[in-house]
């Protein structure tokens, strides 16, 4: 049993921490009023960055490049969002709309540079991914020690942590209240001096940085290139995280943690009782299909910000 | 501003202006593009140009390329029409095709038979892919994007499982279907030097002609399209809003699933295990946009999508990756969308100039 654990456990938590991020990103933006359909998109764009930065500079910084690879990764996903913001915020676009032209664009400039940069469809393996260690100290308390912090990567903890973080700022802050508030009655929120417009732009920059974080660590631990199918579908399950999550930062990450226990699930099944026998295709499509029972309300219900979806025009009813 | 007045005042004009102002903008940001990244936009575009004209074969292939975008366009298109988003196309494609090849594989019968079963099968599957968002929708009042989203991978997965265990045994591909399921047409293989081109084409047209004559001409078009408009004015009206959002994302799923039945009876004949979409129904949206939601639009709109796709097979002869033109089709998309704005700030300095 131990054994299972210890090799199930992190396995979970390497395949869920860019779902964690991505979907940390998209509870900002929904609870802000902004559906973010773009977050396949955003975690393109944060894999494509990723990736070129750390081939390109692995050698200036060594050992600390995938690090800075994502935090370059953040920033250029959180650029990349401003398209969806201005395009969703100010001009009032349809936010889906926005948001599928947003995943149609990534793709298209992602490739379209790697090929002019490298001269093909797909970028050579980095040299310098993210590798799993032992957590020193920690992995020496027993039972505990072996499941949870040997063989680990620590953009799984950093995950983890980002989404307590994302939980204090949501629920414990005033800018929080506001963000949450200009998503639920941005009318009332406007009476109330809240600046609709900027906190929506701000929550659309927070998923686009935390969509690139999730798109490069999902990169950079799980892939290690970039090629149009590097990202096949990440995104759409963090937005089924989001939802599966109650639009809550910390239920959006026990989603993500469940998806990607089901993901890792059809690697590591084979060996474990019980769940060996489960034909694959069922662990597959479990992710979507419980994010449409509890959509429907069989799961709990999941109702989305009062707002979702609806650009603001001030001074109407 | 007079002029700019004017123009506003013939909304029609505008309605035709804005898509086309919308892919000349697109264009020109795929030429910049070029520039910078080096290559010569003159020569890309002539390869595009070339790449989707070049002979009678290559002309066979971009008619075979627009037909399921313009059934994925009008899938999309009726649902907005109701005031759906119909994101599923992707999964309604996939399964319309499944199907339509299974039937294809399976039984044995005369064309006149065959050949119109595997088509209502395809169709038939789409359509419940489409039934299933749709009550959702209706009866719980669940997001028909998220749903549809979702079912788009339940699809793919599926689809890929059947292909694998059902349909084969463990294999890829399925076997060819039965030539008396086939919409393969030698004759227009012939006149062009045997490209894929089939029947489907018609197929499509038709089921443009049929969208525009059920929006336009019926009662039940009239209520789709007037719970589209005011949802609590149509049902105060009398109108079951519940069965118009169902029978909408019910059609819509239908012409996508044509969609999928023109892949898999027209172009290929067989069903594959596939690692990711077919980007049919995501194309679609574009498609639909840029087509304003009417059913001649989504012709005209699909037969630019189809071009451009087409042709961007040959722009690599220019050194230009062909994934430029999925970066002009997202910035088309974004200046249509984003051109509401125009529109609404146009028509409201003509209000206060009255």
């Amino acid at each position: 049993m131990l054994d299972i654990l210890a090799s199930i456990v992190p396995t979970v938590l390497f395949f869920s921490a860019p779902l964690i991020f991505t979907a940390l990103g998209g509870v900002f933006s929904e609870r802000s009023g902004v559906i973010n359909i773009g977050l396949e998109g955003l975690m393109v764009i944060g894999a494509f960055v990723g990736i070129i930065f750390n081939l390109t500079f692995a050698d200036v910084f060594g050992n600390f490049t995938p690090w800075i690879s994502i935090i370059v990764a953040t920033i250029v996903g959180a650029l990349f969002s401003a398209i969806h913001a201005v395009a969703s915020v100010s001009f009032r676009a349809d936010q889906t709309v926005s948001g599928v032209a947003i995943n149609m664009l990534a793709l298209g400039v992602g490739v379209y540079l790697t090929k002019v940069w490298y001269g093909k469809g797909q970028t050579d393996m980095v040299a310098e991914p993210f590798n799993s260690t032992n957590i020193p100290i920690l992995s020496d308390i027993p039972i505990i020690g072996p499941i949870f912090f040997e063989g680990i990567y620590i953009t799984s903890y950093v995950a983890i942590i980002v989404a307590f973080i994302a939980w204090f700022v949501l629920y414990k802050t005033a800018f929080g209240l506001r963000l949450r508030a200009v998503g639920e009655h941005p009318m009332a929120a406007d009476t109330n001096g809240i600046n609709v417009y900027k906190m929506r732009y701000i929550a659309v920059l927070i998923s686009g940085a935390l969509g690139g974080l999730g798109g490069s660590v999902f990169a950079l631990t799980i892939v290690s290139n970039f090629s149009h199918s590097t990202i096949v579908g990440q995104g759409f399950m963090s937005l089924a995280a989001v939802i599966f999550g109650k639009w809550h930062p910390l239920g959006a990450m026990g989603a993500a943690l469940f998806f990607g226990f089901a993901q890792s699930l059809s690697v590591v099944s084979t060996g474990i009782p019980l769940l060996e026998d489960i034909p694959q295709i069922y662990l597959l499509i479990a992710p979507y299909v419980l994010t449409i029972l509890a959509l429907a309300g069989f799961i709990g219900r999941a109702d989305a910000p009062r707002a979702n979806g609806i650009p603001y025009v001030k001074g109407s009813r | 501003m007079g002029q700019v007045i004017q123009m506003t005042s013939n909304n029609r004009l505008f309605g035709i202006l804005v898509p086309i102002i919308s892919v000349l903008l697109g264009l020109l940001v795929g030429a910049l593009i070029m520039l910078v990244s080096g290559h010569n936009p003159i020569e890309g575009y002539t390869a595009l140009w070339n790449g989707a004209f070049y002979d009678a074969f290559t002309i066979g292939e971009t008619i075979r390329r627009i037909t399921p975008l313009i059934l994925t366009g009008l899938a999309i298109a009726f649902a907005f029409r109701t005031g759906l988003f119909n994101i599923g196309a992707e999964g309604q494609v996939i399964v319309g095709w499944l199907a339509a090849v299974w039937v294809g594989i399976a039984i044995e019968a005369p064309m006149i038979i065959h050949l119109p079963l595997a088509i209502i099968a395809g169709a038939l599957a789409g359509g419940i892919w489409g039934f299933i968002p749709g009550i959702l929708k209706a009866k719980l009042g669940v997001h028909e994007v998220i749903v549809t989203i979702m079912m788009n991978y339940i699809a793919l997965f599926v689809s890929n499982e059947i292909v694998r265990s059902v349909l084969t045994e463990h294999k890829t591909t399925t076997e060819k279907i039965a030539s008396s399921a086939s919409l393969g047409s030698e004759w227009l293989q012939s006149i062009t030097f045997y490209s894929r081109l089939h029947y489907g084409i018609l197929i499509a047209l038709f089921a443009a002609a049929v969208m525009w004559f059920v929006i336009n001409r019926t009662t039940v078009g009239y209520e789709l399209k007037a719970v589209g408009f005011n949802r609590h004015a149509s049902k105060y009206a009398g109108m079951n809003v519940s069965k118009n959002i169902v029978l909408s994302m019910v059609i819509s799923g239908v012409f996508a699933g044509l969609a999928g039945v023109m892949e898999g009876l027209g172009t290929y004949g067989t069903v594959s295990v596939i690692s990711g979409f077919t980007n049919l129904g995501f194309d679609g949206i574009a498609v639909a946009l840029l087509g304003a939601n009417n059913p001649l639009g989504v012709v005209l709109a699909a037969i630019l999508f189809g071009v451009l796709k087409e042709g961007a097979g040959e722009m690599p002869s220019a050194g230009v990756p062909t994934e430029l033109v999925d970066i002009i089709i997202a910035i088309i998309i974004f200046f249509v969308a984003s051109s509401y704005i125009i529109r609404w700030t146009l028509t409201r300095f003509k209000k206060e100039g009255k």
